[in-house]
């Protein structure tokens, strides 16, 4: 059981490969990383055995990539290729399973050995269920959600770094301008408390109300995709399709519950909701609820956290 | 110019209920209907085709539900639908059904655009339109928010983790759409009973040439359980009398339990 380990994200690519150094180990095979940045030794003191290097592919674009990776699996024969789940690598893993003919998972969180077989778990129906899959074609592509796994503590390991030739293709797609992002400047995805706005705030100014709370709690603010997708108030968004994220703490201001949101808060400690409609689905998927209207709860609550200080 | 929707007929997943002792979803009784982001990428297609002109088709492969749920596609306005309606072709994996599509494309033969939304809300996959544009040749442009024809050029900007991409690919190429990239049109009743005058052609694996055996045999992935995970919060709502009270009761609970000081 042999693995392919690819993801333009480094960090993600190192989490992946601690897994895939797991699987491995427990059934006597081997792990080898497909490296696009020119420092293959990293991934060999992460975990692979063997690190096979491309040189001048650039920056991430479909074809090249596609090429490249093609020839790696190739040249490693793997039974698994595991890609990061980033939106480059979702784009890529279907085509590279297209391109070999073969199954593909997309976005799974968990792998274990079970009678032989890697199964994996992913969810479904928009995020509401957890598929328990396995695939019964080699190779097969997975894709891995970040921070499904922990990485290895980076050690000085020995490895055998290849250097693979690849016949590159000019890419099909031509970049003409890439637009920054503004940089958030809330952690949610390290954050113990998160406070998050959903619909029922009317205007971007009134997302002011839950600076104060964050402050005494300490706390970093999310928002659904709506608030930032829609609306543009904020940069990024908690839920499935955004950034999922396990506080000890989630508080909910006028978010109403839609499946996508609530599958990527699931594993929080504590979720707390605030909404002023009593059938709003997201008081059934919360611990502690109150009916009521934000613009009135949010700063009695700072006034009964600076009581209790 | 000749663009085609890649559409699938799904059960509305907000709608989906589960059993209280198995954890499983209950699909049967939720009509299938064309997921909100399907009807984002036909929505694209049709500003298009007012844009630069040509045809608007759409594209499915289901089961008898789905003839009836792309009537809302052609009442939106696309100008014809094509189906690929099989019982043997059912439970399909994205490797085989990729293939069954890639034959209904070949079948329709001509076609500058291909557009899908970027998932299937209802499992999660976004595999179908690259396996597709690898199958046929094509390039991809995946995640777009955004884009414009002109010049037998495609020029569209792709909605990344931590940038927006602005690309430009030569057509015949295929887009995946992002919920952010418009809000679909309701059609009037006069177009909800055109719809059904307009042209829908069903498919069979033997019309496409395809031998369903071989089709089954490249169905790789097997799912062996579909569970809600159990929520099990406390579910408490806070009663009080006044915002203040309720407010106080809250802090005190999570005080006690220890997420704040």
């Amino acid at each position: 059981m042999s693995f392919l380990v690819y993801s333009e994200d480094r960090e993600l690519a190192f989490q992946v490969l601690a897994k895939a150094r797991e699987l491995a180990d427990a059934k006597g095979s081997e792990v080898v990383a497909f490296v696009t940045d020119g420092v293959p030794q990293n991934y060999i003191n992460q975990g692979a055995d063997r690190a096979l290097s491309v040189e001048g592919l650039g920056s991430y674009a479909l074809a090249p990539y596609r090429a490249a990776v093609l020839k790696a699996v190739d040249e490693a024969v793997p039974e698994y290729i595991l890609i990061g789940a980033t939106k480059r690598g979702k784009e890529l893993a279907p085509r590279v399973a297209a391109a070999l003919g073969v199954g593909c998972m997309n976005e799974c969180y968990s792998m274990r050995l079970e009678d032989g077989r890697l199964v994996v778990e992913r969810l479904t129906y928009g995020g509401s269920s957890v598929a328990t899959e396995y695939s019964s074609s080699v190779p097969t592509v997975i894709t891995i959600s970040p921070r499904s796994f922990d990485k290895l503590e980076a050690a000085e390991r020995s490895g055998e770094v290849i250097a693979l030739e690849v016949e590159i293709p000019e890419p099909d797609v031509k970049v003409i301008e890439v637009r920054e992002k503004p940089k958030s400047s809330s952690d949610v995805e390290n954050a113990d408390i998160i406070i998050s706005a959903g619909r029922g705030f009317k205007a971007k100014d009134d997302l002011k109300i839950l600076d104060e709370l964050a402050e005494i709690l300490g706390a970093a603010v999310g928002c659904t995709r709506p608030i930032s997708a829609d609306l543009g108030w904020m940069d990024f968004w908690v839920g499935i399709s955004g950034k999922k994220v396990k506080p000890n703490l989630y508080i909910t201001c006028g978010i109403s519950g839609q499946i996508q949101h609530v599958a990527g808060i699931r594993d929080s400690k504590i979720i707390v909701s605030i909404n002023n409609d009593e059938s709003a689905g997201i008081h059934g998927v919360s611990d502690y609820s109150i009916v009521g209207d934000i613009y009135e709860v949010v700063p009695a609550l700072v006034k009964a956290l600076k009581e209790r200080a | 110019m000749r663009q085609v929707v890649l559409l699938k007929a799904t059960p509305d997943v907000n709608e989906i209920k589960f059993d209280p002792r198995s954890r499983a979803p209950v699909t049967a009784g939720v009509k299938k209907k064309i997921g909100e982001l399907d009807k984002r990428a036909l929505e694209a297609a049709l500003q298009t085709q007012s844009a630069v002109g040509g045809e608007v088709v759409v594209l499915s492969m289901g089961d008898d539900e789905t003839n009836t749920a792309l009537l809302a596609a052609l009442a939106m306005g696309a100008d014809g639908a094509y189906m690929v309606i099989d019982p043997e072709l059912t439970r399909l994996d994205t490797n085989a059904t990729s293939k069954v599509l890639e034959a209904a494309m070949r079948k329709i033969g001509e076609y500058d655009l291909i557009v899908s939304g970027e998932m299937t809300l209802d499992s999660l996959s976004s595999q179908i339109g690259p396996r597709l544009a690898e199958l046929l040749g094509l390039p991809q442009v995946t995640y777009v928010k955004e884009f414009s024809v002109a010049d037998g050029k495609v020029t569209a900007v792709r909605d990344l983790e931590n940038v927006d991409e602005v690309v430009e690919v030569a057509l015949p190429t295929l887009l995946t759409v992002t919920r952010e990239i418009n809000e679909p049109r309701i059609p009037s009743l006069m177009k909800i009973m055109r719809a059904k005058k307009k042209p829908r052609v069903v498919w069979d694996a033997a019309e496409l040439g395809l031998d369903v055996e071989t089709v089954k045999g490249m169905s790789y992935i097997n799912i062996t359980d579909v569970t809600a995970p159990l929520v099990e919060r406390k579910q408490i709502k806070i009663e009080a009398n006044t915002v203040e009270e309720a407010a106080a009761k809250l802090a005190e609970a999570l005080a006690g339990e220890g997420v704040i000081l």
